[in-house]
């Protein structure tokens, strides 16, 4: 579905990510784990066209997206939920779910999203009407997904959901990306510092360090790995 | 209740106004008879009045305090703003709004020429604020060098005129599409900026413009400026000056209910959600799939129309332009209109332009103070409500359910 090949990506002359080859399957969960600073998020945002790559190419179904700037991206159905949320604080919850659907101009379609998005998550339907700054860090990252899910993307980006979030709220995230990725086959990006729930979600694993992909594998062998499991697992 | 305490600090602050208006309120020079005259009881007077503000202020804050800490133990109800309030009930806006609608309908009748004249100036800084505030307010492009497209505007009225005798009904329009133009211009280098950094560069924008009028002799007359430009004409009757006064009066009138209706419409638009969007947060807005190139450069263009329409007028109006016209002031005054009233909000940069261009015009009784009191009027509406006159109500949007 999704395909990088020997993409750097830089920021002025600094090199973040170096010739990094990727794939991502139609239905499945992947997510890339790292260290800070190895370049997780600024894969992301080559991806998703807002710091365009430098060099190598990116196809998604086959067609170079590389170049293409983030609005089209986001009409081919790739949507990212960036890394600490973004919400629009003085928008309402309901209008922030709204900005979500930008693009799209079938009202009926979206007001079953929405359904949808409030079934997911219970808490934004009873908020639906405050401003998006007033809820919780939890709420702001329910509330982010659900944005980028009112897209209808046919690939989410997630970028650090568990970032300032406590263990509990966490794993009801997680286990929610799992029901989006079960209910509405959408193939799911995701890039995490919690390797040890990330892997436990995926189907696949990359480790990127200092800006290269050292290690791909299935999910569960990643775990097994002792390498993995001494710098990213704590065990 | 006020303390002990409080007197103190009123007695500091009246002495602290005492010493920083001595120069000004006390000593009088007369350079003819060489004798200085020393007006102490305007000392006095300026203590006594510091010290009564500042108690009055302080017990303001007391009781506000005192309610604040009712609200939050549940004793009392939080009482909504009451611009909100008046807004938000029919009943008591609707009157309030046909009143005003017949008050500025007889205005020409019940005034002369001159106080006409002075409402045809606050009603175009009316328009030019609305402009502003789709930049500043709606879109969060802080804009300082709005004035250029005022001087576009303008400018090609006059110029168009000289040169190619066209009427100001043909370059109402090519005023407001040339602004736009102009607007984009400016709007490509500044796409990646923000913040301060755009504010310096649109502040620069603005001086080129007037400098390269200043300077260009052959092309704008230079500081002399272009006089003799025919005012606007009514299907070419001829009219005495009072009658074009108030000719130009009602066409004021017009252009505002007009831009009034497209402002309101633009924002509540897709393009007006995605500045609203793009004020909040750039990533999210690029996330969403919003252009924001396209974004940025119709909300420098559609401001800029407008300055530009009322550049036309200007021009008509005056009947004369000249650089002097566009300094960098003129865009601080457009942009306190927009803060002032509330950024975003269409009411507030109403009554704010109304207020700040009839207040100096008013004041004019106060002779050499008017300024003074203008700027203390600024002052303390930012202390006490920095949201502006009204703080802007956006009209929420709901998504149909189920």
């Amino acid at each position: 579905m999704l395909e990088l090949k020997k993409v750097s990506t830089y920021y002025g002359n600094i090199q973040a990510v170096r010739d990094i080859d990727l794939r991502v399957e139609e239905g499945e969960i992947i997510t890339l784990i790292g260290a800070n600073g190895a370049g997780k998020t600024t894969t992301l945002m080559s991806i998703s066209g807002i710091v365009p790559p430098k060099r190598g190419e990116i196809l998604f179904r086959g067609r170079p997206i590389h170049g293409l700037s983030p609005d089209r991206i986001v009409a081919l159905g790739i949507c990212q939920v960036p890394e600490g949320r973004h919400i629009f604080p003085d928008l309402t919850v309901a209008e922030n779910l709204d900005m979500g659907a930008f693009l799209r101009r079938d009202r009926k379609e979206v007001a079953r999203d929405l359904e949808y998005v409030y079934s997911l998550f219970p808490i934004l339907r009873e908020r639906r009407n405050q401003p998006g700054g007033n809820l919780s860090g939890g709420e702001q990252q329910m509330l982010a997904i659900s944005r980028a899910l009112m897209a209808r993307p046919q690939l989410l980006l997630l970028d650090e959901p568990s970032m300032g979030l406590a263990p509990l709220v966490t794993r009801q995230i997680f286990e929610i990306i799992r029901q989006i990725n079960r209910e509405q086959n959408t193939t799911i990006f995701l890039v995490e510092q919690n390797a040890n729930l990330a892997l436990k979600v995926a189907d696949r694993g990359y480790v990127l360090e200092t800006g290269r992909i050292t290690m791909h594998d299935r999910a569960d062998a990643l775990r097994a790995n002792k390498d993995v499991q001494r710098a990213y697992l704590g065990i | 209740m006020l303390s002990f305490k409080d007197f103190g600090r009123a007695c500091v602050v009246a002495l602290w106004f005492m010493v920083l208006t001595f120069p000004l309120m006390v000593i009088k020079v007369n350079p003819i008879d060489r004798v200085i005259t020393w007006r102490w009881h305007n000392m006095v007077w300026v203590g006594v009045g510091s010290f009564l503000c500042y108690l009055a202020s302080r017990a303001w804050q007391i009781h506000r305090d005192a309610r604040l800490r009712r609200i939050r133990l549940g004793q009392e109800e939080e009482k909504e703003p009451l611009s909100r309030r008046i807004l938000q009930n029919p009943s008591i806006y609707r009157p309030l709004l046909a009143a005003g609608a017949l008050f500025f309908l007889a205005f020409p009748g019940l005034f002369s020429t001159y106080q006409t004249n002075i409402m045809i100036t606050a009603l175009m800084y009316v328009v030019l604020g609305l402009g502003l505030n789709i930049v500043v307010g709606v879109a969060g492009l802080l804009d300082l060098g709005y004035v250029a497209f005022y001087a576009v505007g303008a400018y090609a009225y006059a110029l168009l005129n000289l040169h190619f005798g066209l009427g100001f009904w043909t370059v109402l329009p090519i005023g407001g599409l040339l602004a736009a133009t102009f607007g984009i211009l400016l709007g490509f280098p500044v796409l990646r900026l923000r913040g301060d950094y755009l504010a310096i560069v649109t502040l620069g924008f603005g001086e080129i413009i007037r400098l390269i009028l200043e300077n260009w002799n052959e092309f704008s007359h230079g500081p002399s400026g272009i006089s003799n430009i025919p005012r606007p004409g009514f299907f070419g009757i001829q009219m005495s000056l009072d009658q074009s006064i108030t000719y130009l009066y009602y066409l004021m009138i017009g252009m505002v209910l007009f831009t009034i209706f497209v402002v309101n419409r633009l924002q509540n638009s897709r393009i007006g959600r995605a500045w609203f969007a793009l004020r909040e947060d750039e990533i999210a807005c690029q996330a969403m799939g919003i252009d924001k190139t396209r974004t940025k450069l119709t909300a420098f263009a559609l401001g800029a129309t407008w300055a530009g329409m009322v550049g036309v007028i200007f021009a008509a109006k005056t009947t004369f332009v000249n650089p002097a016209s566009f300094t960098f002031l003129e865009s601080a005054i457009i942009l306190c209109i927009v803060v002032l009233g509330g950024m975003g909000s269409i009411v507030g940069v109403i009554i704010a332009a109304l207020v700040l261009i009839l207040l100096p015009e008013y004041l004019r009784a106060f002779s050499e103070y008017r300024m003074l009191v203008f700027g203390a009027v600024l002052v303390i509406m930012m202390v006490f409500r920095p949201q502006g006159i009204v703080a802007n109500i956006r009209k929420t949007y709901r998504v149909e359910e189920g």
